[in-house]
């Protein structure tokens, strides 16, 4: 419980940091924290592949990713004011929104069974502490556990075949959609490029005359 | 073989992850950087893999795993897709603003 108080201030404190960082590099260094932090979380629910996947693909992948951008773009330069106040324009729809996500979450809630056969919430007796939930015997070294490499294939390549090859598919428009992007704007650069030095010989010319 | 007890009521789990996902979404909405817009988003769909991967671990049912996996490679492809956008956008401008990107208005 101690753990899990300690490691909860500091997500939402890296949370909180990266949103109100001034300098997006901040706000990177503060959202690795909260990965971090979040792959100890998944250590302590015992699931030990996912942990790491969440350390080589979040913290290795996506945010040098980010890194780049941000040094494409000029981290120095393009720091900037806050704009006008907004609240005003999005209030009646947040409103409305966050009454059905409460109406949503409060159903779900006093409806979901728990693990032990009663509602969530609604019979406060047949509650659940963490106690009632099973425990996990871990052998080390062994395979087979809960949330191991073991476990997490198996799942995956026999019951959830299916989800993981259109995960496949997900991937392959993302790198297709990257490459039209990307492509578009050199052909646009090379034709202005080729525009401009047809057009150069004229304009001397004018300034001649 | 050691035995290892979720020491934790899943739902303070979920309690978490909804106040991450809350400070995610106002980054969304208030920040107009579009770099820390796309780490706001990021935060939510982390947000949600924790919720995910407790309630996987009270219940002893690897599906939230599958989902959490799926999430990641999901929220990978969004990052690249939403980036090389950015990148596109924003180059050729001084300030990095998404107000400033309002082509569809006319």
């Amino acid at each position: 419980m101690l753990i899990f108080v300690i490691l909860a201030v500091a997500l939402v404190v890296s949370a909180i940091l990266v949103v109100t960082a001034k300098n997006p590099v901040h706000s990177v260094v503060a959202l690795l924290a909260n990965f971090a932090i979040l792959a100890v979380f998944y250590l302590t629910l015992s699931a030990e592949f996912l942990a790491a996947i969440q350390i080589i693909v979040y913290s290795g992948a996506i945010l040098i990713l980010f890194v780049f951008v941000i040094a494409l773009l000029g981290a120095g330069t393009t720091v900037y004011d806050v704009g006008p106040n907004r609240l005003g324009n999005i209030s009646t729809p947040a409103v409305i929104v966050g009454v059905i996500a409460l109406i949503m979450l409060g159903y779900s809630l006093f409806h979901a069974q728990n693990p032990s056969g009663g509602a969530m919430l609604g019979a406060a007796t047949v509650l659940p502490g963490a106690a009632q939930i099973p425990a996990i015997t871990v052998t080390p070294g062994a395979p087979g556990a809960f949330g191991s490499v073991d476990d997490f294939g198996r799942a995956l390549f026999t019951r959830y075949l299916l989800p993981f090859e259109l995960t496949a598919f997900v991937l392959l428009i993302a790198v297709v959609g990257v490459v039209v992007l990307a492509g578009a704007t050199t052909a646009q650069r090379r034709k202005a490029e080729t525009r401009e030095r047809i057009s150069k010989p004229e304009r001397r010319i004018e300034v001649t005359r | 073989m050691i035995p290892v007890q979720m020491s934790v009521d899943p739902n303070l789990y979920a309690g978490l992850s909804a106040i991450v996902f809350f400070i995610g979404a106002l980054g969304v909405v208030l920040r107009r950087n579009p770099l820390i817009m796309l780490m706001s988003i990021e935060l939510m769909w982390n947000a949600a893999n924790l919720t995910f991967m407790a309630y996987a671990r009270a219940w002893l049912n690897n599906a939230g795993h599958i989902f959490t996996f799926l999430v990641i490679t999901v929220a990978a492809a969004e990052a690249a897709i939403g980036l090389a956008i950015v990148v596109i956008l924003f180059r050729p401008r001084p300030v990095a603003n998404v107000d400033d990107v309002a082509l569809l208005k006319g």
